[in-house]
């Protein structure tokens, strides 16, 4: 099992069934339990219905306000839009476009996010299959008590490495950093090497984890059989288990993705801050530090930060549901 | 940005992509001309080279020497200072105080409405919109959290209140307040931030686990003239023990490591510092290492057990299943 239990079940079909059993309450009981009934579920359905609309409503400010003129946001509150009218699409032309040097200039951090999400999610992926096929099907005794290591490592809390790790980033990493600066003068001396790197060394224990529990359920017949074939262990690999690990590899992808998306504290350690490499919640974060009072850029820029995760989340929600549950207790 | 700065963005992904490529090409390439003689180890070996390594680099060494440095002070010496001014210092002590508070109420509170949402809306029409306007924040960052929460508490100065709190307070006849400047209310209010993100998840798990109560017994539970209430209790809540574990396990972690929220709402200021940014800012603002370390190592403590418990909770569910 790659998850907890109740991630398995697709929203789509929960819908069906609650409407088949809806349908099935419809049948005539006694007239005093149908009253019952239908009394705590209106009450049932007003609290959902508050508690639905206490959630929405900070977001759905947000976005009203990132639309509204810099002078309306400053004078009068959202929600009274329509006494006080205005729509402009300026606050995101300033967000994303503008090159002056006091604007948030997000159109970079934007590019800089994709890039790190990008490869922070791909290298952690495959480096994981790799090593949750060696331990699910190249077996020694050693081997399994080396994956319960690896498996208990995620209770490290990335706190724990950071101090460290960033000293040996610099020892390390920064001279080939400066050596790729000199041979190739377009990518700047600080590059997205770090946050690769780092991404990756903490996405593993949890990713490793959860494919192995996948390739592991991969029928043994199926890879016995390859192997009489004459199949090498680098052919089963790419022919057989990552085709197989498709689903699982796509929820820990998305994991992941939106994980790095949304990280701000790696970036902060990592990635020096700067236009080159920062990404874009930690230009969001700063932006609230040294903007806060100018709401018209902090909302368009959060909408702008937010919009890409969201995205995924509704067109791939159900992965997103699996690979959450199961990725709960990372960082 | 400029022509080339982006280029050498996108020049850099491609040759990430190039080299992750190679690496992985000439893995198994050696992998499958591995010597006859221990073919099998140099084969496990290959495969599991990369990710050792990261891990090795990246988790085992840190956290090895991260546990030495807290018991280090600035000049190298072995001692306990670090720890004697965790328990002793005004500041450092409110940052426990506040950890302990922040533990105290957000798992409890998400886990609660989260479980009374999940029953309201089950079985009800539009179930699935439900959840998702409910789950959504979990796709949104910390930090995008924090801006649109940092509005909801945004004060003003002169002319009408233009963040949704202040502006209720002051239909009520209230007085306007900074409400992220006030000790202890501020706290608290960032407390709701990560409430309104985990409260989702909450939802979607108990959710599903309601789900899995064997209707047989609600229904006879029915039959012997239990009210909604009783049957919710005696019923559903002792079928959804695991999963109420797990969930509160979870959001317990998380809310242990909250970082991010306090890092954009405040950094620390007013008295808001929790210990996973109180480890940021000594170990990265003010080069206080061993500090820092000792933060660091304190969190470990505070989160080991109830990963244990964690673990073992689910251990013992997939083995009933």
């Amino acid at each position: 099992m790659s998850s907890v239990a109740p991630a398995d079940l697709p929203i789509d079909k929960e819908l069906a069934d609650g409407e088949a059993v809806e349908l099935a309450e419809r049948e005539p009981g006694t007239k005093a339990a149908r009253v019952k009934k239908r009394l705590t579920s209106r009450t049932a359905t007003i609290a959902s219905l508050v508690i639905a609309v206490v959630w929405t409503i900070p977001t759905f400010g947000l976005l009203i306000s990132s639309f509204r003129p810099a002078e309306l946001i400053r004078t009068t509150g959202w929600w009274t839009i329509l006494q006080n009218p205005g729509f402009t699409l300026e606050n995101y032309a300033t967000v994303l476009f503008s090159s002056s040097s006091s604007s948030p200039q997000l159109g970079s951090y934007l590019v800089n996010s994709i890039a790190i999400t990008l490869l922070g999610t791909l290298i952690t992926l495959v480096f994981a299959a790799m090593a949750a096929y060696a331990f699910a099907w190249i077996r020694f005794k050693w081997v399994n008590w080396l994956f319960i290591f690896v498996f208990a490592l995620q209770i490290i809390p990335l706190q724990m490495s950071l101090v460290p790790l960033l000293q040996i980033f610099s020892t390390w990493l920064r001279p080939m950093q400066a050596w790729l600066h000199d041979v190739v003068p377009i990518i700047p001396e600080q590059n997205y090497l770090p946050l690769w790197l780092a991404h990756a060394m903490f996405g593993l224990p949890l990713a490793i984890f959860l494919l192995h529990n996948f390739i592991s359920d991969i029928p043994a017949d199926v890879i016995e059989a390859a192997k009489v074939d004459g199949a090498t262990h680098g052919q089963i690999f790419f022919r057989i288990v990552l085709p197989l690990a498709t689903p699982a590899l796509a929820s820990f992808a998305i994991f992941q993705f939106i994980w790095v998306w949304n990280d701000l504290l790696v970036a902060l350690i990592f990635s020096g801050g700067t236009q080159d490499v920062a990404p874009i919640t930690q230009r969001l974060a700063e932006l609230v530090g040294t903007r806060g009072q100018d709401w018209q850029l902090l909302t368009a820029a959060a909408f702008v930060s937010i919009v890409i995760p969201l995205i995924v989340f509704f067109s791939l929600q159900r992965y997103f549901v699996r690979g959450l549950l199961a990725g709960a207790t990372k960082g | 940005m400029t022509t080339p700065d982006l280029l050498g963005k996108i020049l850099q992904v491609v040759m990430g992509l190039v080299v992750l490529a190679a690496v992985v090409g000439l893995l198994i390439f050696f992998i499958d001309k591995a010597p006859k003689k221990g073919r099998d180890y140099w084969q496990l070996g290959l495969f599991l080279l990369p990710a050792m390594l990261f891990v090795a680099i990246g988790l085992v060494y840190p956290a090895i020497r991260t546990s030495f440095l807290a018991f280090q002070n600035n000049a190298g010496e072995w001692s306990l200072d670090n720890f004697i001014w965790m328990f002793t210092q005004p500041a450092a002590i409110r940052t426990l105080i506040n950890t302990v508070l922040w533990v105290a109420l957000a798992p409890v509170i998400s886990t609660v409405i989260g479980l009374a949402y999940a029953v309201f809306i089950d079985k009800s029409r539009g179930e699935k919109y439900y959840k998702v306007i409910l789950f959504m924040p979990i796709a949104i960052s910390f930090v995008g959290a924090g801006v649109i929460w940092g509005f909801v508490y945004d004060y003003n100065g002169v002319g009408d209140q233009i963040g949704l709190l202040n502006a209720i307070v002051v239909a009520f006849g209230g007085e306007p307040v900074q409400w992220l400047q006030t000790d202890p209310i501020n706290t608290i209010l960032l407390i709701v931030i990560m409430i309104w993100i985990q409260t989702g998840f909450a939802m979607v798990l108990l959710s599903a686990a309601i789900k899995g109560v064997p209707t047989e017994q609600i229904e006879a539970a029915e039959l012997d003239g239990t009210n909604a209430w009783q049957r919710f209790l005696n019923v559903t809540v002792p079928g959804i023990r695991g999963s109420l574990v797990v969930v509160f396990t979870t959001i317990s972690i998380a809310t242990l490591k909250v970082f991010d929220i306090v890092r954009t709402m405040t950094a620390g200021n007013f008295n808001t510092s929790v210990v996973a940014n109180e480890m940021y800012t000594q170990a990265f603002r003010a080069s206080e290492i061993g500090r820092g370390s000792a933060l660091a190592l304190i969190l470990f403590v505070f989160v080991l057990p109830i990963v244990i418990y964690n673990v073992n909770v689910l251990r013992k569910q997939r083995e009933i299943r």
